[in-house]
């Protein structure tokens, strides 16, 4: 028996540590337990516990002026302020208990419609650019200017909130849902050209090939080789994609830009709880449907 | 095999005549549906205004640049912020995701009928709910703030943490767990030593891949008054400084793309 085996037997068995190295293992947990006193409690509390102490004379701080407390100044929590606000919480939940549809229902029914069209032209509009951008950005059929550029635009729309997009052009175009559609459709580009993108790099080659091999022109190539490769793909990114711009678009309406945000932001302002839950429940009702929906086309497709 | 009678000749076809009827048909609605949407978006558009777009938009751009990079010593304290409310979010989420989701597994949920249903409810209902409109509640509830961020951003990540654990723990190796059962392991040994060790790798991602999302999220809370650099952003724009919003906007890219590097980083050195 070896010696370790040996040295082994009769102690008990320990988990081996997720981290190796237990100088690297220490120093990780120290940096996360100084960030978390940073960010929740701040540098006052630190000071203020070491004065508590001994440590250090009264009145010591970090840095000249308590500009350090400033800038770490922790999750100040205004107990007072939530006391107040617990009413208006359980008035809240007390809302989808009755929610109230017939107060602003002419608003309700104007924001859903504002919303469904909002979401169903943006997505056709932004299927229809993706494609071609997403064909730009698969390697094995884009040269690579046209890749890099194709990437470049996929990028850019990924790295950009959707809110602030709306934003910039609620500024250009005015309110309205104009400015919601063609934000919708830009943040569609992003996320379904990256996918189809992948697809398209992950298809069998050979098919393409195949149809190549009978002098088909580049269109023939891409139609009968590659479409039929990625067509399931596409119609299930397309309907998840339909998901994502309906709820997107709920939201939209807080900054201007259309759809039924805007008529719930109005009732938060005027704290009418039961018209928000009522609002609350037709848009997670819809996402349900539509999520119910999107995973039905997609299992069929499959 | 589909195809039609031309001239005596048998002309191939890629589908039989029934299967393009049915193509033709979808074509058909989407074109209706798109042009019905397209058209109540341009009711509501008043096109007359829309002439000078061009112009507004030079004159936009043209303000905005260059940027004002004094401002910046303002902004550290919202970026610092804003890093909060998105770790601190992440973190306490995951507290509470994780017990959602053992109750929301098949396998190991103490109850199929009447615990799991309401676990999936909560996954769904937190799901659902953009973070804006959890920040518009507790912005109601506890006051404007960084607290009302960091618990909007908390409580609708929950729902996709949840989700996408209880997902990696159906999908774990059950013979581990039956041998940690017959060594007579305790319930939470069970977990301990069969369950966990097998979706910590898709835990660690999940919550990387959440931090990432939750950053970019977090920029934008302060719209609606939830703390971040977004509150600094809404502030610029209603005093139409166009020199502060594009510096505001350019720190928002930076961090997206630095919070996307250093979770694929994570990310690459976990799997």
């Amino acid at each position: 028996m070896s010696v370790a085996l040996e040295n082994k037997l009769g102690t008990a068995w320990k988990k081996n540590p997720y981290i190796a190295s237990s100088s690297l293992r220490w120093a990780i947990s120290a940096i996360v337990l100084v960030y978390v006193f940073l960010a929740v409690f701040g540098t006052k509390s630190i000071s203020s516990s070491l004065v508590g102490l001994g440590l250090v004379e009264e009145g010591f701080r970090f840095g000249t002026f308590g500009s350090v407390d400033k800038f770490f100044s922790g999750i100040d929590v205004n107990w007072s302020r939530i006391q107040r606000g617990l009413a208006r919480g359980q008035e809240f939940v007390g809302g989808f208990l009755s929610p109230d549809f017939a107060s602003r229902w002419d608003h309700i029914v104007q924001g859903m419609y504002e919303s469904v069209v909002m979401t169903i032209a943006s997505t056709v509009v932004g299927i229809g650019v993706s494609i071609p951008i997403a064909l730009g950005a698969a390697r094995n059929i884009a040269p690579l200017p046209v890749y890099l550029a194709c990437r470049f635009i996929i990028t850019v729309s990924r790295a950009l909130n959707e809110l602030i997009v709306a934003i910039i052009l609620v500024a250009i175009l005015g309110f309205g849902p104009l400015a919601g559609f063609i934000t919708l459709s830009f943040a569609t580009i992003g996320f379904l050209a990256k996918l189809l993108a992948e697809e398209i790099e992950d298809m069998n080659k050979s098919q393409a090939e195949a149809v190549q091999a009978t002098g088909a022109t580049w269109l023939q190539r891409i139609n009968f080789g590659v479409q039929p490769q990625v067509m399931p793909r596409l119609i299930g990114l397309s309907m998840y994609r339909l998901d994502i711009n309906f709820r997107e678009s709920a939201v939209l309406g807080l900054v201007g830009a259309g759809g039924i945000g805007a008529t719930l932001n109005t009732a938060f302002d005027r704290y009418e709880f039961d018209t928000v839950a009522a609002i609350l429940l037709i848009i997670i009702s819809t996402v349900m449907v539509l999520e119910y929906l999107s995973g039905f086309i997609r299992t069929r497709i499959k | 095999m589909p195809h039609i009678e031309k001239d005596g000749l048998k002309v191939w076809q890629v589908r039989d005549r029934n299967a393009t009827l049915t193509r033709w048909g979808m074509w058909f609605a989407l074109v209706v549906a798109f042009v019905w949407s397209w058209g109540a978006i341009s009711d509501n558009t008043l096109w007359a205004l829309m002439g000078n777009v061009g112009e507004v938009t030079v004159d936009i751009a043209g303000r905005a640049v260059p940027p004002r990079w004094s401002y910046m010593e303002k902004l550290w304290k919202p970026i610092w912020d804003t890093l909060n409310i998105a770790t601190l979010g992440t973190v306490i989420s995951l507290f509470l995701a994780v017990p959602v989701a053992f109750l929301a597994a098949s396998n190991t949920t103490p109850s199929k009928y009447f615990v799991r249903p309401i676990a999936l409810l909560i996954i769904v209902s937190s799901r659902s709910v953009n973070s804006l409109i959890w920040a518009l509640l507790f912005v109601s509830i506890v006051g404007p703030g960084v607290f009302a961020g960091l618990l909007a951003i908390s409580i609708r990540s929950i729902g996709f943490c949840a989700k996408l654990l209880y997902e990696a723990i159906e999908e774990i190796d059950e013979r581990q767990v039956e041998a940690i059962t017959a060594t007579g392991a305790k319930r939470w040994q069970i977990m301990v030593y069969g369950i966990v060790p097998q979706i910590m790798p898709a835990f660690a991602g999940i919550a990387v891949f959440r931090w990432d999302i939750n950053i970019r999220e977090s920029t934008v809370l302060g719209l609606v008054g939830a703390g971040g650099i977004g509150l600094q952003l809404k502030g610029s724009l209603d005093t139409i400084a166009w020199p502060q919003v594009s510096l505001i906007l350019l720190v928002i890219l930076a961090a997206v793309v630095l919070s996307e590097w250093v979770s694929a980083k994570v990310r690459g050195a976990i799997i």
